[in-house]
């Protein structure tokens, strides 16, 4: 199983002509035709016949490639533009929408050589956290098709977990790259804001949504990292970056501090998960890792503050989609969509933004001020992603509170512009995987990466794949 | 006008759009020449057309105009700044909102002075325009197009204090920020094209404090028309307020061929835009370094330029209040009045000239040519002195009847022996060497 490797090692294997880039997209392929009706991690894949062309030309130029992930199959989430496919970021409103433009990081993708297999599922818009919320059929989770994959990002975790693509491109405005990652056992890193360019990003929220790299390794999630990094001038938010040796970085071990933040352990947390948790805790603590408690009292607060920002810029950002262009009615938006829109507009509205949306803010500030204060006695923070285990099918989306508080670790880290990165952390007994999540400083990925790198050296979690790929291959 | 109006004193403030001439629109880099366009729809791009995904940057320079404009308005300048969602439905605003600026505007806080006393500046803010709905029959349906070609365009809204209190006044306000736009060469200013769009908010008082309602003005594309309007409205609402009732609280178009003002859409609730910073595009900060340099590259204003001119050359200002139109043709005038002094040309009538179309200001042209234009216009043949002399005692002889009535002290009559000389002549004479000569052919 070739997808099972690394991004380095097959980058080794393809310059060594030991395997060739049409190898490695014939067993994307495969795959994902084997597999896929059962997890439903693709909307739209690439004509195959055209992909392999694009394979074949990419082993006669093989010896220009500069970068690791020449040849490497991936896929984007389905909220990048793209010129190639469609794109629906799941909803039926954009089901026939080809855009005329394509993503600065799908761009950038293309230009260090990697091919695009096709778009992931996701909840439409990335509102949800199930990846049911979809109007192409609901993701399974590949370690039990009962069972979510998380969301938003399910589609990208779903196919990693079960090697249909070497990488993923995912999009996280609340946790939707680290949620899926833990639920699906894969690792994702959700970035600084600022750090990726948002642009040809279908926007939830716009202050809020990140572009990170999913894959199987913390190792892999800095090699793709390398590659998206940047100023834009086509994103005013982006911002220019000067610590881009993510990879060259990794090994160098610097005594760090951990930090234990005590809210992300309080009511609502399954033991399960706690023990998991606390466990990884340890293993650091072993690993000669300094391990300090500390607090960030307005956390109480940071899963409304999300809501209220998020859902304010998305009724704003929805706007677009008014039934005059795409050539589909509103009336496809979904029920979850339609009550972000309408909470988010309530909460803009005349005499009640100064009590909601602007109060928010101000919250904001002063949760970011918390973090900001956290850190100034430990280097990263170590916490659990999601409160609870995968849920089964239906269980979320019938039940939207429930489904809110699935953000209550990881929201408040897109209000605060931090970064994260989700790994595994280990299983259940019934073999269904958690993750945890390192929080770092605005802008300190290479920390994180590299803290990310020391764990998955001690530990073999992030090895393990899903029974769906025992049972078929 | 009604002798009854006289107990009503007009409020009325301004709001003034007019689209800045960056080479890019507002949020991309796409072109900003919507009257040029070849056809609809070609300056567009994923930006402008709002489509998923698309981010705006902002365009600096409309940033910089838009702050001159402010500071030639006598504005104070916000350091701090952002841009905010407007949103509203219209099927010529692609995301459903417009860009804008709401509760921290660029400028605050101005003046412009008129004929009719001061008028305050409320803000100077900026935004990006909409695109144009065309409504055609095609293949005999009835169908509604959009040209997205103005779309994001940069679009600076000026908004004045209610201190006007005539039409002529409105008008005058309006000239003026036209003029002052053109001669910062920031925006043409094409009221026909809808380059530049009038509104205006206006009520009736016999206290001179705001009435409770509030009629707008909108969609008067020429200074002419609103002044028309604003008179008409004037003696519609003396009307209706002499009959004891309040005018409803309505926007109203103004009908050229009829002459009424006319009502559009009565406002049952204010519109909720649901404002909020757009998230997409940091604040923008300045430092006070910045806005002095900004106000430093300020050119002298027109009616800076008017005094100057009367004091230093003597222009008389209903010339050069028609001539001061953009940086570069006054700089040449001001050369060509130099010149004209060097000459012993009184620069007043080089202006008249100019103003009367005599003499044509060609931008490409020197002063040296516009100079010599003149000189050559008013150019006299040269007159051998023995054939004056000549010709004189020829009318003296043949005229003696006025030869007569001078000696008598009736002096009018060397305008008639001036023209008899010219007509004998018939030449371009320099009539003082023909009266002075005249003058010593009488004496003698």
């Amino acid at each position: 199983m070739l997808l099972d490797k690394s991004i380095s090692q097959l980058a080794r294997l393809l310059k060594d002509k030991k395997n060739s880039v049409v190898d490695l997209v014939t067993e994307s392929y495969e795959r994902i035709e084997k597999l896929d009706h059962q997890l439903n991690s693709f909307i739209t894949l690439r004509d195959k016949k055209e992909v392999i062309k694009e394979a074949q030309q990419a082993d006669k130029n093989i010896g220009k490639a500069t970068s690791p992930l020449y040849g490497i199959p991936y896929s984007l989430k389905d909220a990048y533009v793209n010129k190639e496919t469609r794109t629906t970021c799941g909803s039926e409103v954009l089901d026939k929408f080809n855009s005329p433009y394509e993503a600065t990081v799908h761009r950038k993708l293309k230009e260090a050589g990697a091919i695009l297999i096709g778009k992931n599922n996701l909840d439409a818009w990335g509102h949800g956290g199930s990846t049911e919320n979809t109007d192409y059929g609901a993701g399974k989770n590949p370690w039990d098709l009962t069972r979510i994959q998380g969301g938003s990002s399910g589609g990208p975790a779903a196919a990693i977990s079960s090697r249909m693509v070497g990488f993923a491109i995912g999009e996280d405005t609340g946790g939707s790259i680290r949620n899926p990652s833990s639920m699906c056992n894969t690792s994702g890193l959700k970035v600084s804001y600022g750090r990726v360019s948002r642009y040809g990003t279908i926007a939830y929220a716009s202050s809020l949504d990140s572009v990170g790299p999913m894959a199987k390794s913390v190792e892999d999630l800095a090699l793709v990292l390398e590659s998206m990094v940047g100023k834009d001038e086509l994103d005013a938010t982006s911002s220019a970056n000067k610590d881009v040796k993510y990879i060259k970085n990794l090994n160098k071990k610097v005594t760090k501090t951990i930090g234990v933040p005590k809210e992300f352990f309080g009511d609502g947390l399954d033991p399960i998960v706690e023990n998991i948790i606390l466990r990884a805790v340890k293993e650091y603590e072993a690993a000669g890792y300094k391990i300090v408690n500390v607090s960030i009292p307005l956390m109480e607060y940071g899963v409304s503050i999300y809501y209220l920002t998020g859902l304010s810029e998305t009724s704003s950002n929805m706007a677009r989609y008014d039934g005059v262009r795409y050539g589909e009615s509103r009336q496809l938006l979904s029920d979850e969509t339609k009550r972000r829109i309408m909470l988010g507009s309530y909460a803009l509205s005349a005499g009640y933004a100064d009590e909601l949306y602007k109060k928010a803010q101000q919250a904001r500030t002063k949760l970011i001020e918390e973090f900001n204060k956290a850190f100034e006695s430990c280097d990263v923070l170590l916490a659990p992603v999601t409160p609870s285990i995968p849920a089964k099918i239906g269980e979320l989306i019938n039940d939207p509170l429930k489904s809110f508080l699935e953000d209550l670790y990881t929201g408040p880290i897109n209000v605060a512009g931090l970064t994260s990165l989700s790994l595994p952390a280990g299983f259940t007994k019934d073999n269904l995987p958690v993750g945890m999540q390192l929080i770092g400083q605005r802008f300190h990925e290479a920390e994180l990466l590299k803290m990310g790198y020391v764990y998955q050296q001690l530990t073999d979690w992030h090895t393990k794949k899903p029974p769906i790929l025992n049972q078929n291959d | 006008m009604t002798s009854s109006n006289k107990n009503y004193q007009l409020i009325c403030g301004l709001e003034i759009h007019a689209e800045l001439k960056t080479d890019s629109k507002m949020f991309c880099g796409c072109k900003n020449d919507p009257f040029h366009a070849p056809k609809p729809n070609v300056y567009t791009c994923p930006v402008c057309l709002g489509m998923p995904g698309a981010l705006p940057v902002p365009n600096k320079k409309a940033i910089e105009w838009t702050i001159k404009l402010g500071l030639a308005l006598n504005c104070k300048i916000n350091l701090f700044s952002k841009f905010d969602r407007k949103h509203y439905f219209y099927p010529d605003l692609p995301k459903g909102y417009q860009i804008s600026q709401y509760d921290i505007p660029f400028c605050y806080g101005g003046y412009l002075d008129t004929s009719g006393g001061r008028v305050g500046i409320t803000r100077i803010h900026l935004e990006e325009d909409t695109g144009k709905l065309l409504h055609k029959n095609i293949d005999s349906k009835k169908v509604s197009l959009v040209d997205f070609n103005r779309g994001g365009v940069p679009l600076l809204e000026l908004v004045t204090e209610p201190d006007i209190k005539s039409a002529s006044q409105a008008a005058e306000v309006s000239r003026k920020v036209r003029d002052i736009i053109r001669y910062l060469d920031i925006g043409n200013c094409d009221m026909q094209k809808g380059g530049m769009r009038l509104e205006a908010n206006l009520s009736l008082s016999k206290t001179g404090d705001l009435p409770d309602y509030k009629v707008e003005l909108k969609n008067i594309n020429s200074f002419k028309y609103m002044e028309q309007a604003i008179a008409y409205e004037i003696e519609r609402q003396t009307e209706v307020l002499n009959g004891g009732e309040n005018p409803t609280q309505e926007t109203r178009g103004w009908d050229v061929a009829k002459q009424k003002s006319f009502s559009q859409r009565t406002k049952e609730t204010a519109e909720d835009y649901r404002y909020f910073p757009d998230p997409d595009i940091p604040p923008l900060q300045f430092t006070k370094e910045q806005v002095e340099k900004w106000r430093e590259e300020l050119p002298t204003l027109p009616e800076q330029t008017v005094d100057y001119w009367k004091t230093k050359f003597e222009i008389e200002g209903r010339y050069s209040r028609l001539l001061i139109n953009g940086h570069q043709t006054t700089a040449l005038l001001e050369l060509v009045f130099v010149a004209a002094l060097e000459k012993d040309i009184k620069p007043n009538n080089i202006a008249k000239e100019i103003v009367n179309k005599n003499i044509k200001l060609d931008p490409n042209s020197s002063h040296e040519e516009i100079v010599s234009t003149y000189q050559q216009l008013h150019q006299t043949d040269d007159v051998d002195s023995d054939v004056l002399v000549q010709v004189i005692d020829e009318v003296l002889t043949t005229n003696p009847d006025a030869v007569e009535k001078y000696k008598a002290g009736k002096i009018q009559v060397i305008g008639f022996l001036l023209g008899q000389v010219a007509q004998k002549l018939q030449q371009k004479l320099d009539m003082k060497q023909v009266r002075s000569e005249l003058l010593k052919a009488l004496e003698n």
